[in-house]
């Protein structure tokens, strides 16, 4: 029996940031000290608070500690395992006026929180499946396999209003209820983890943090629909995330919760694991399929939808990480309770991965509905330096942004197109007064160009053409007319193309469109970028009166484009300044600014 | 896996090595002083053992923590017992043996050892 538990954090975000060896160190420490009998330390998956890991809890206090280094450990062990002591210099405070330990669950960051697909994430080490049993593990699945028949199963996803955490929202009861309609002497479970939008880890996260929620959820699924077989298809460049679903599978196999006649009930059910090398149309689920298969990535025309002809021609139930995440808890407390959560026709919750111009980046799980005010003000805990919000970019590539003046949006599938944006799978991009939305719009268009399969043309030609007319506007050669080709152009692309990379590539260009044409135009005719951002649109200038001709300007300066003698103002060549910023960092007098 | 009694019993297993872990504000707390005073004056003993007796109850909603000086160096090893709505209880001079005995007397049927108490010995 041990008297203390240390929690410390083993998702990527920590484990980057060396908390693998302050696991070592600790493990180390205590058993120097004498304490390996009494202190047990834990690797847990993500706590969701990326921005200020690596992340610490000592237990039974519960005591938080973050940002804590390798150097820390003999100090914590000392203190505060050995003698009792916290130690006070590494405990989260989100005021440091205010009360100094502070449990986890007190603080502003997960207070408005409330976690369903990330219950276990921090909170069990998930290569142990024993921990995950205790939190309620496997108990969905023996209740599914013996006292529910598959419709009774199909009834309650659909009666909890679940729908597709992917970014489409398609109704997941629905989709399953189609599978197990289908007769096939073979059928499929699929979950794709293949989760490309950038700056999005939620799917990770869970892998992470619970595999065996994905593993229940998916031989529930089985169940269900009638599958006795299911593909996992994760990134290559998640080793955790790969790691701990190969242990998790492993562990499920051997005490029989994987494999033949689980829990008596005849069914059988077997999971294998499939790497993909990273190719965002992955992600769409008839390319996925074609890439399990062993074929090029490349997505095929619905229909036939993959609930009639889809893996290995065989009906089959593809769902997001974080949908499957939601199941066993729904199946355990029943579809009403997760119903009560959330809007009219979004329930339950959602994560979303915070990140950009904000002050806890890390991983948020908030009841639908939640305003995106919340998100940023309370949970986010605002942003840095004063700067004021501009806009929020969802759905990443796929998606478009929620601008200021709707940032009392309470966030839910339904009014998020209404505005034109979209859910997605939950990447939250936060951006302030510096950010160029033209150049936001080019950054995911960028990503789109490259990541086109390039089987059908309005996709591989279309953003190809869309991203030139925004280098052009970009870089002060574009005209009004290039505006509205932009919108032309989006609209083919949007009707025209095969699946769903190409038919949404455009939302990020039409989005910025919709809520900041000002900023276009102030590129196009007034040849200024209103941020600063554009480069070839800025020039940077001395203000004589402020300058004191001290030349450190000058020395900083990579090209030599400053001149001017000592004590004198000096002036910057802007043929030969390349825009680097430098002389304006280094200026004590603020003399400089962009205009 | 055969039968959901199997998987409960590996439940109760696992979530009794669990409770340390639980975020539970009404929580009876047994709070022993480990700083080098009472270390040297054999806390440790003591702090293992009221684990392990509590383990060996299986009570729910009791921890067993350790914390600093308590400041009466003289009567170390001190423990302190903190039951919600209750004043603070301090035993002193606490040996092992000592153990089964509060934690039966006073965790579970709510009577002070009086004798053990620093009111007994300042006697």
């Amino acid at each position: 029996m041990y008297r203390a538990h240390v929690l410390v954090c083993g998702g990527t975000g920590c484990t980057s940031s060396n908390s693998l060896e302050i696991i070592k160190a600790l493990e180390d420490s205590i058993a120097e000290a004498g304490l390996a009998e009494e202190i047990k330390v834990i690797k847990t998956g993500c706590f969701g608070l990326c921005a200020i890991g690596p992340i610490m809890i000592v237990y039974p206090e519960g005591c938080f500690y973050c940002g804590v280094k390798v150097e820390d450990v003999p100090e914590i062990v000392e203190e505060h395992l050995l003698k009792g002591r916290p130690v006070k210099r590494l405990i989260y405070k989100e005021d440091s006026s205010l009360n100094m330990a502070k449990s986890l669950n007190e603080t502003d960051f997960y207070k408005k929180q409330h976690r369903i697909a990330l219950r276990n994430c921090g909170v069990i080490d998930p290569e142990n499946i024993n921990e995950y049993i205790a939190m309620d593990g496997y108990q969905a699945l023996a209740k599914c396999l013996t006292e529910m028949t598959p419709a009774d199963v199909i009834k309650v996803v659909k009666d909890s209003g679940l729908r597709g955490r992917g970014g489409g929202g398609f109704p997941t009861g629905l989709k399953w209820e189609f599978t197990a309609k289908n007769q096939a002497d073979q059928k499929y479970v699929v979950c794709n983890a293949d989760e490309g939008d950038p700056g999005a880890f939620m799917d990770r996260s869970v892998l992470e943090g619970d595999p065996h929620a994905i593993i229940e959820a998916m031989t529930i699924c089985g169940y269900a629909t009638g599958a006795t077989e299911g593909y996992i298809y994760v990134r290559a460049e998640y080793p955790i995330a790969v790691k701990r679903l190969e242990i998790a599978i492993g562990q499920a196999k051997e005490l029989g919760l994987l494999g033949k006649n689980i829990f008596d009930s005849g069914f059988d059910f077997d999971l294998h694991i499939r790497l993909g090398a990273g190719a965002f149309v992955c992600g769409e689920e008839t390319a996925l399929m074609t890439s399990i298969e062993g074929n090029r990535g490349e997505p095929r025309p619905r229909p036939p939808y993959p609930a009639v002809k889809g893996l290995f021609g065989k009906p089959t139930t593809e769902n997001n990480v974080e949908t499957f995440a939601n199941i066993p808890q729904i199946l355990l407390h029943g579809a009403e309770q997760f119903a009560s959560m959330g809007t009219e026709r979004s329930k339950g919750t959602k994560v979303f991965a915070l990140g950009g111009k904000i002050k806890n980046t890390g991983l948020v799980e908030i009841p639908m509905g939640t305003t995106l005010r919340e998100v940023i003000e309370d949970i986010g805990g605002g942003i840095p330096g004063g700067k004021k919000f501009k806009a929020a970019q969802t759905g990443g590539p796929s998606g478009g942004c929620i601008p200021a003046s709707l940032i009392d949006t309470p966030i839910d599938y339904d009014n998020l197109t209404a505005i034109g944006c979209m859910m997605g799978s939950g990447g939250l991009i936060v951006m302030d007064e510096d950010n160029c939305m033209v150049d936001i719009a080019k950054f995911f268009l960028d990503f789109t160009v490259d990541e086109s399969c390039g089987k059908c043309s309005p996709c591989r030609i279309g953003t190809k053409r869309m991203m030139e007319l925004l280098e052009k506007i970009t870089s002060g050669n574009g005209t009004l007319e290039d505006i509205d080709k932009l919108e032309e152009l989006a609209y083919y692309i949007k009707q025209n193309s095969l699946c769903g990379l190409g038919q949404t590539a455009p939302n990020p260009v039409l989005a910025t469109l919709k809520f900041f044409r000002d900023e276009y135009i102030a590129h196009v005719v007034d040849k200024k970028c209103p941020a600063g951002v554009c480069k070839a649109l800025l020039n940077y200038v001395i203000d004589p009166a402020k300058c004191k001709g001290c030349t450190k300007c000058a020395r900083a300066c990579p090209v030599g484009a400053i001149s001017g003698t000592v004590k004198n103002p000096h002036t910057i060549d802007p043929s030969v300044c390349i825009k680097c910023g430098a002389c304006m960092e280094n200026c004590n007098f603020n003399a400089i600014s962009k205009k | 896996m055969k039968s959901l009694a199997e998987l409960n019993a590996i439940r109760e297993k696992a979530k009794s090595t669990m409770t340390v872990r639980d975020d539970n504000t009404e929580l009876k707390r047994i709070v022993v002083g480990m700083a080098t005073c009472g270390i040297a004056a054999g806390a440790r003993p003591v702090l293992n053992e009221f684990v392990n007796e509590v383990a060996r109850r299986k009570l729910d909603g009791v921890s067993v923590s350790q914390t600093g000086c308590i400041g009466m160096c003289q009567y170390e090893p001190i423990v302190e017992v903190f039951i919600p709505g209750e004043e603070k209880v301090t035993y002193v001079k606490m040996t092992a043996d000592k153990v089964a005995k509060v934690v039966n007397d006073h965790i579970v049927n709510g009577n002070v050892v009086e004798e053990y108490t620093i009111g007994a010995i300042a006697k």
